[in-house]
């Protein structure tokens, strides 16, 4: 019997210590799996005013779920139905989020939460190429009525430029940006970067903004143009620093300056190519501007009735 | 059809046979029936089905694909909730409907400026892959509609449109003038709408009730893409 007691002592010794051991292996096993989703470690780092606890205890939820399934590979259907995954109210939600940022809100963490898709990203882009092309002709129309001599054409090929250059903004810019935060992990212990596609995702809701800024420019009123346009850059590229903010913040104060203005300079760019390009300055009244008089040389000598043939209500 | 081909020497025989009974027949000949045909009767009914559609003539075969072409089209004309175009879905009326308006937006050859509207290849390249992006979209939503079934039914609601460029091309032979532009407007404006009903009664059912705005609104670009097209034709 003492040595049956002694054994069972023994046990409890052992597993007393065991015990003491593992909870700093668990710790650590349990912190690595939190590291790997990188907006959760967001959660933690930057303190927010919602409970950091629930969107702990959610990450891990869905990163143990996201492990269970299977990833099927890239060549199958139903790898592209991932990012398809996404119902009319959750877009809806998430374009709302990217026009209105508030600081305390990131949109990578608020509103896609682990789940980027691409429907957003993708159909904006066409529909702001479109809008483009579709306003920038519409101004030809209006500049033709104050300035007769000005003639018509439906432009075609700008929808060929206007779909290029959105679609290589919005898709190679998150992958510049990607890559470069990638590059930059080592300097970062505890955040991680986006995923490629929550990148892609910022970015093509960040471009939701243009759609309307873009239609209200059609007001041949200079100086509102330029407040439309101030105002749309402003919001747009705001959402973008307030999401880019928490992964940028422990790095180092020069590389974090330098990338945050790149991502601003290049908004502004695109907003400035799209303003030059697509909307000719609307001649003044009764005069021709000096910019189309080269082009319009040879168009003064064809007979009126083609002028005419385009009518304007 | 294979049942009215049947062979003379199967009527003798007063039971009816399976499907592949005639198969056991090939292998030994002496069980083959003497009466009738000496050929295999399974071969023979084969053989007669082909011949009926290869020895009609070729007015026959033309009108029965016009024919279910022109079914088609009045089933967009009239929208009402069938399963035709789903059920029976062909790429003719598509391709007919593409190629006419594709040949109708170009510009003519003579014109070398740089901006002006859309070549025949442009307009092709958009209708085709527009189609295409749109189905893959409705596809990856989890809409439960096959693939050529969506293409049918996108490149068959191009009809109105067609028509409206036929309209605006006749309307731009007379004088111009503000009122030109207005009945063009109009009449682009019905059709583009009459296009986007007639699309979405087909297509609309086939995806799950929280998603079918993210399915329509791809769809409504497309057609008003192509109406921008069709409103800015300026003949040369």
């Amino acid at each position: 019997m003492a040595a049956a007691d002694e054994l069972a002592f023994h046990e409890f010794e052992e597993a007393t210590s065991l015990l003491a051991e593992t909870p700093d292996a668990a710790t650590t096993s349990r912190s690595g799996q939190l590291a790997s989703p990188g907006h959760v470690a967001v959660a933690v780092g930057s303190g927010g005013t919602y409970g950091a606890e629930d969107d702990e205890e959610e990450g891990d939820k869905t990163a143990l779920l996201q492990e269970e399934k299977p990833q099927p590979g890239f060549w199958t259907f139903s790898y592209y139905q991932r990012f398809f995954d996404v119902d009319t109210a959750q877009v809806l939600d998430r374009i709302k989020g990217s026009l209105l940022p508030r600081p305390g809100h990131n949109f990578v963490q608020h509103h896609l939460r682990n789940h980027p898709d691409l429907y957003g990203p993708f159909w904006i882009c066409a529909t702001l190429a479109f809008v483009l092309a579709v306003t920038g002709n519409l101004t030809l129309v209006l500049a033709q009525r104050r300035d007769p001599s000005i003639r018509y054409s439906p432009q075609f090929h700008k929808v060929t430029v206007a779909g290029i250059t959105i679609y290589c903004y919005a898709w190679l810019v998150p992958l510049a940006l990607w890559g470069f935060l990638r590059w930059r992990q080592g300097v970062r212990e505890r955040v991680g970067p986006y995923s490629l596609l929550e990148t892609v995702c910022v970015y093509g809701y960040s471009l939701f903004v243009f759609i309307p800024m873009v239609v209200l420019w059609l007001i041949p009123v200079p100086w509102l143009q330029w407040l439309f346009g101030a105002l749309a850059l402003a919001l747009s590229t705001a959402g973008l620093v307030l999401t880019l903010w928490p992964v940028v913040r422990e790095d180092t104060r020069l590389v974090a300056a330098a990338l945050l203005s790149t991502v601003v300079l290049l908004h502004f760019l695109l907003a400035m190519g799209c303003k030059l390009y697509f909307f000719q300055p609307l001649p003044a009244e009764q005069v021709a501007p000096p910019a189309q008089v080269t082009s319009l040389t040879l168009h003064t000598h064809l007979p009126p009735t083609l002028a005419r043939s385009v009518a304007t209500p | 059809m294979a049942e009215a081909a049947e062979s003379p020497g199967d009527r003798g025989t007063a039971s009816p046979r399976p499907l592949f009974a005639g198969l056991s027949d090939i292998s030994i000949s002496q069980d083959i029936p003497i009466e009738g045909e000496i050929t295999i009767p399974m071969r023979s009914r084969n053989r007669e089905f082909d011949s009926s559609t290869l020895n009609e003539s070729v007015r026959n075969t033309i009108m029965r694909d016009l024919k279910a072409v022109g079914k088609k089209f009045m089933h967009v004309l009239y929208p009402r909730k069938s399963n035709t175009l789903l059920r029976d879905w062909d790429l003719w009326g598509p391709l007919i409907l593409c190629v006419t308006l594709a040949l109708m937006l170009q510009r003519g050859s003579v014109d070398s400026e740089k901006d002006g509207g859309p070549q025949f290849a442009e307009v092709f390249v958009i209708l085709w892959f527009g189609a295409v992006t749109i189905t893959l979209n409705s596809k990856l939503l989890g809409g439960n509609i096959s693939f050529f079934q969506s293409l049918c039914v996108l490149g068959y609601c191009i009809l109105p449109l067609t028509v409206a460029m036929l309209i605006c091309r006749l309307v731009l032979l007379a004088e111009p003038g503000p009122v030109n532009f207005t009945v063009r407007l109009f009449v682009v404006i019905v059709m583009f709408a009459w296009s986007i009903a007639a699309s979405t009664a087909f297509l609309a059912d086939s995806q799950p009730p929280n998603r079918k705005a993210l399915a329509v609104y791809p769809v409504f670009l497309f057609y008003f893409v192509i109406s921008w097209m069709i409103l800015t034709f300026t003949p040369q």
